[in-house]
């Protein structure tokens, strides 16, 4: 079973239809027993990472998300919540990854909205996918480049477009958003 | 690097594309999720559906028309039409909408935006602005372009930027539907007042209009509905031209 953790933040819906066009089912929940037992997690949102993170409270996932031990797989504001901390409302979030969310300076627009490319390394979230390829970002907060860094996209600064660390994965991108190369990298995951 | 888009505007009304010209003359363009997922195909960078008569008609925007096309494609889509409130905003997005775009109800009070910015992120608001050059100065008009509201154009752009939203869509009432191009100008000063994306629309015709939004203005992103509704300009074609220019596009 594939759980899409579902605490009130955004649009989640997306994931699960692009779950359900790869002939994958999905269930939503905030169920911290059903996650605990799920095959795999994705942690979505699209938000404000103080909202989310008293939402994520509200149903004890601030101590079942870093204890689980299946793949999950983070994506925009669930990849920033997995991280140390966040300047998005100066809080402590969940302190997976190893490394912390800042704010961009607007030198350039802010958000960082569109396709843009990143540079993977070796990894198998990203089979079949290559530097020339786009992916859809939105964000104005961003993660700094770390051990942890799979991928890195350059706008403003390097940062993190992607994060590694254990069974734990993170995009900051939206692959459910990222038309057909954004479903190959959901299928790796699927498959790891 | 960040890529210019291409976004395929779609005006709905009655569960229909239509395309009206200077926002009056209204005819049918078809199915707007079939049109919807062949734009995904050909190449369109995001997706924007308008309910064009929800603000007038007071109706809510299309919450199962959204649920469908989210099923559907599986790229960005913003929702605009008749939103006026966070709970229009929260069914909006929760039926599967990415962004959704406000218009008169920022302008009746701007407060809104912040309210849908703060439990949405800012990114989900994308404020849309027509404008209007009157005697050399540009103006805000509301409700379909019906309405003159007095406001100066690039002030509006400037406050709505302040007031929280992540976007600004900005259709030059004097270009829609010439055919002639955008107006290069104003959505240049406007694009260089703020730091949020500036979608320019109104008055593509020609690869050569995007062409030259994207190279003399600053704007992230290029809308228009009719030339590809019929196909007048073709996607695909339009964007190995811009890439053949060093434009940078997906």
């Amino acid at each position: 079973m594939i759980a899409i953790i579902d605490y009130g933040a955004g649009n989640i819906r997306s994931v699960q239809n692009t779950l359900k066009r790869l002939g994958v089912d999905s269930t939503l929940t905030n169920d911290p027993a059903l996650l605990m037992q799920a095959d795999k997690v994705i942690f979505p949102g699209v938000g404000e990472a103080s909202f989310a993170m008293n939402q994520l409270r509200q149903y004890e996932l601030h101590r079942v998300i870093p204890s689980l031990t299946q793949p999950v797989l983070g994506i925009c504001l669930g990849m920033q919540l997995l991280c140390h901390f966040s300047e998005e409302g100066g809080i402590q979030t969940l302190g997976v990854f190893d490394t912390n969310v800042k704010a961009f300076k607007p030198i350039l627009n802010v958000p960082h909205m569109g396709w843009n490319s990143c540079t993977p390394e070796n990894s198998v979230l990203f089979r079949g996918i290559d530097p020339t390829n786009d992916f859809y970002f939105v964000h104005s907060y961003y993660a700094e480049l770390c051990a942890e860094t799979i991928a890195t996209c350059d706008y403003i600064l390097p940062f993190s477009a992607a994060l590694q660390k254990d069974n734990f994965y993170g995009v900051q991108f939206h692959p459910e958003k990222s038309a057909d190369i954004g479903a190959t990298l959901i299928q790796n995951f699927l498959e790891l | 690097m960040l890529k210019k888009r291409i976004i395929p505007c779609l005006d709905i009304r009655d569960g229909r594309t239509v395309k009206g010209i200077n926002f009056e003359g209204i005819r049918d363009a078809g199915d707007p999720i079939e049109l919807a997922k062949r734009y995904v195909e050909e190449g369109a960078d995001e997706l924007v559906f308008l309910d064009i008569t929800a603000t007038n008609d007071k109706r809510k925007t299309m919450c199962s028309l959204v649920e469908k096309i989210a099923a559907e494609i599986n790229i960005p889509f913003t929702v605009g039409g008749g939103i006026s409130s966070l709970e229009d905003a929260r069914a909006v997005i929760q039926a599967g909408a990415d962004k959704v775009s406000i218009n008169s109800a920022a302008i009746r009070r701007p407060e809104l935006i912040r309210e849908i910015a703060d439990p949405f992120g800012k990114q989900c608001v994308v404020v849309a602005v027509d404008i209007k050059e009157i005697d050399g100065d540009w103006y805000v008009f509301s409700n379909g372009g019906r309405q003159s509201t007095g406001l100066n154009a690039i002030e509006w752009c400037r406050k709505v930027a302040t007031f929280g939203a992540g976007e600004l869509l900005l259709t030059s009432m004097n270009s829609d539907g010439t055919k002639a191009g955008f107006s290069l100008e104003i959505t240049d000063r406007i694009a260089r007042e703020v730091t949020i994306p500036v979608i320019a629309s109104g008055g593509a015709g020609s690869t050569q209009d995007f062409a030259q939004l994207f190279t003399q203005t600053k704007a992230s992103a290029g809308l228009a509905a009719s030339i590809f509704h019929y196909r007048e300009v073709a996607i695909p074609q339009l964007k190995t031209e811009l890439k053949q220019l060093n434009i940078p596009i997906r």
